[in-house]
């Protein structure tokens, strides 16, 4: 076993000895369960409505009218309970003073960078796993494509990514777990909020940059079922600045 | 195997140490004495690569502090101020993740433990979690990670802090066996131990080496006159003056009790049978005769608090002034 991964081993077992990841789950997968309900209640309004009119079966647009719904409204959840999964990732080390420890062991910080990503990336990917649940079972009773479902997931797993990369970024910053989650809430709020900025400039140079640093056309292009090489390319980065930016932080605390 | 040249550490304009220098060999064990914020636990930190110098140069085993950290890491087991233990893990978990950590694998990994534990007397307690013992067990889990290894360096920040007695004892045996094979660098309080431990002791004080020598050397270099008390039954008008009669004696100052004086005499001369004799000559009723020797609490308080007064133990200071020291025995913490 290499250090790298008995980083991930150790992380992963301080996951699940600990109540948070069983709350947040459990948080998790009740909210996707309820949107989903809602939105398949949506459209079975619609798909009666439709029958009114037209008379005989509707056809509806699953994908349409559910599942880009959900992939939509999951980024606020993801917002939210992200930096809950990353705030103690190194705040608790350092408040525990075993951030010494770690700095002192012949293991490089890039590899405790890595190993505390990868852990809490695993955690989120088991998370959305539970989540092809509800098309699963909706497959049981209707048609539609799974290819956009798919890349719904795709967008998921690195939106997910990079959400946790800033967590990773904002633990390294303080030794207060409240502290870290807070700073790391209001990161992705206003990546969030600078697309609307965005917006405002409308098609000139600046509202074009503006909004490609906001992940939200990036997310809603993957969500659409388009896989666009621009979209991944911004997904890694951004994935490799915050991993880059936690680095020297927690390489600073030496030369503080 | 520890060079340490010029090293001087600055937080903003506060100079943590200045220009410290000092080197330990092979197989010595080396104790750092110093009052709150002298600066011990910054140079353990350069040592152990946890945060740079900002001038001069630290080696450990040959290996630049700065430039070469990996190595140097691998060569050292260090047991910070608070013991950095998980408290979620139990103390075979812990130690399995440390020796991961260091690289150490498979069947080597499992002798390592065992014998880790068994070292430090872990064995009842190796399936608990560490969050549920005691502080004791705690720094004996946090020893048993920095001996883990077996590294030929050992960085122990006051490594018997939080034990009891029984505990303390073992753990200096256990420092004490460590010499010759692992070169040992202690940070303590207790300066007892330090005498009971070391070979060789460096006082620092505000970020400055201010002496560094063996135990017995230091109190003889400071030592500027042999000093003996004695106690008398009687002692009629005239006996300080045959007393300063005596060959050699520099000095006779009136103790605190009755009858009992402190007597100076010059430096390597030991008067004490001369004035054995003229006290049974005068059939003064001799009770006691003893040598004062300077502990190494005198000399750190010498060195340290910047005093005169309490240079040299006086007869009068070893009634009030002992018994305060004992309880200053522990100076605090950097």
């Amino acid at each position: 076993m290499t250090p790298v991964q008995a980083v991930i081993a150790k992380e992963l077992r301080g996951y699940f000895v600990s109540p948070i990841v069983y709350v947040v789950g459990a948080v998790f997968l009740l909210i996707f369960g309820l949107l989903s309900y809602l939105y398949v209640g949506f459209a079975g309004a619609q798909a009666i409505q439709l029958m009114q009119m037209q008379g005989g079966m509707a056809q509806i647009n699953l994908n349409d009218l559910v599942f880009r719904n959900l992939f939509a409204s999951i980024r606020i959840v993801l917002v939210i309970i992200l930096p809950i999964l990353t705030m103690r990732l190194f705040a608790e080390e350092r408040k525990l003073r075993t951030f010494e420890f770690l700095m002192t062991s012949p293991i490089r910080v890039t590899d405790i960078v890595i190993g505390k990503f990868v852990s809490v990336f695993v955690i989120y990917l088991g998370l959305v796993a539970g989540t092809v649940l509800v098309p699963t079972v909706l497959m049981l009773f209707s048609d539609f494509d799974w290819n956009p479902i798919w890349t719904g997931y795709l967008g998921m797993a690195l939106l997910g990514a990079l959400f946790l990369s800033v967590g990773v970024f904002a633990s390294a910053l303080t030794e207060n777990q409240i502290v870290a989650a807070f700073i790391s809430f209001g990161m992705l709020l206003t990546l969030w909020l600078i697309a609307g900025l965005g917006g405002l400039f409308g098609d000139t140079t600046a509202g074009r940059v503006i909004s490609y640093i906001s992940y939200m056309e990036h997310y809603d292009r993957l969500v659409r079922g388009l896989i666009d090489t621009s979209d991944l390319v911004y997904f890694a980065s951004g994935l490799a600045l915050m991993l880059f930016l936690t680095h020297r932080v927690v390489e600073s605390t030496r030369w503080k | 195997m520890i060079d340490v040249h010029n090293i001087t550490k600055r937080y903003g304009h506060h100079t943590a140490i200045d220009q410290v220098t000092f080197s330990v060999a092979k197989g010595e064990v080396l104790a750092f004495l110093g009052p709150n914020g002298a600066g011990k636990t910054t140079t353990m930190r350069i040592l152990t690569c946890f945060m740079p110098a900002t001038e001069g140069s630290a080696r450990v085993a040959g290996f630049d502090c700065t430039e070469q950290p990996l190595d140097v890491k691998r060569q050292i087991g260090y047991l910070p101020e608070t013991p950095p233990v998980y408290q979620e893990f139990t103390v075979t978990e812990y130690l399995t993740f440390v020796g991961r950590l260091r690289g150490i694998t498979g069947p080597k990994l499992s002798s390592a433990l065992d014998h880790s534990i068994g070292r430090l007397e872990l064995g009842s307690v190796r399936h608990r979690l560490i969050g549920n013992l005691s502080r004791g067990y705690r720094q004996r889990v946090g020893l048993a990670q920095a001996l883990l290894h077996d590294p030929p360096v050992l960085i122990l920040d006051e490594p018997t802090v939080g034990l009891d007695p029984k505990q303390i004892i073992e753990i200096r045996e256990l420092i004490k066996s460590l010499a010759g094979s692992h070169s040992v660098i202690l940070s303590t309080h207790i300066l007892p131990e330090a005498t009971a431990v070391c070979q060789r002791v460096v006082i620092i004080d505000k970020g400055r080496i201010v002496a560094e020598d063996t135990p017995e050397q230091l109190s003889a270099r400071l030592r500027q006159s042999e000093k003996i008390s004695i106690t008398l039954k009687t002692c009629p008008a005239d006996c300080e003056a045959k007393l300063r009669a005596i060959a050699g004696v520099l000095n006779v100052l009136p103790g605190q009790a009755g009858g009992s004086f402190l007597i100076e005499c010059e430096l390597g001369r030991d008067l004490r049978d001369e004035i054995a004799r003229v006290a049974v000559l005068n059939q003064w009723g001799l009770l006691e005769l003893r040598t004062l020797s300077m502990t190494l609490e005198d000399v750190f308080l010498q060195l340290t608090r910047h005093e005169d007064h309490l240079a040299e133990p006086v007869e009068a200071s070893v009634g009030t002034a002992t018994a305060e020291r004992q309880a200053d025995g522990r100076v605090g913490s950097v």
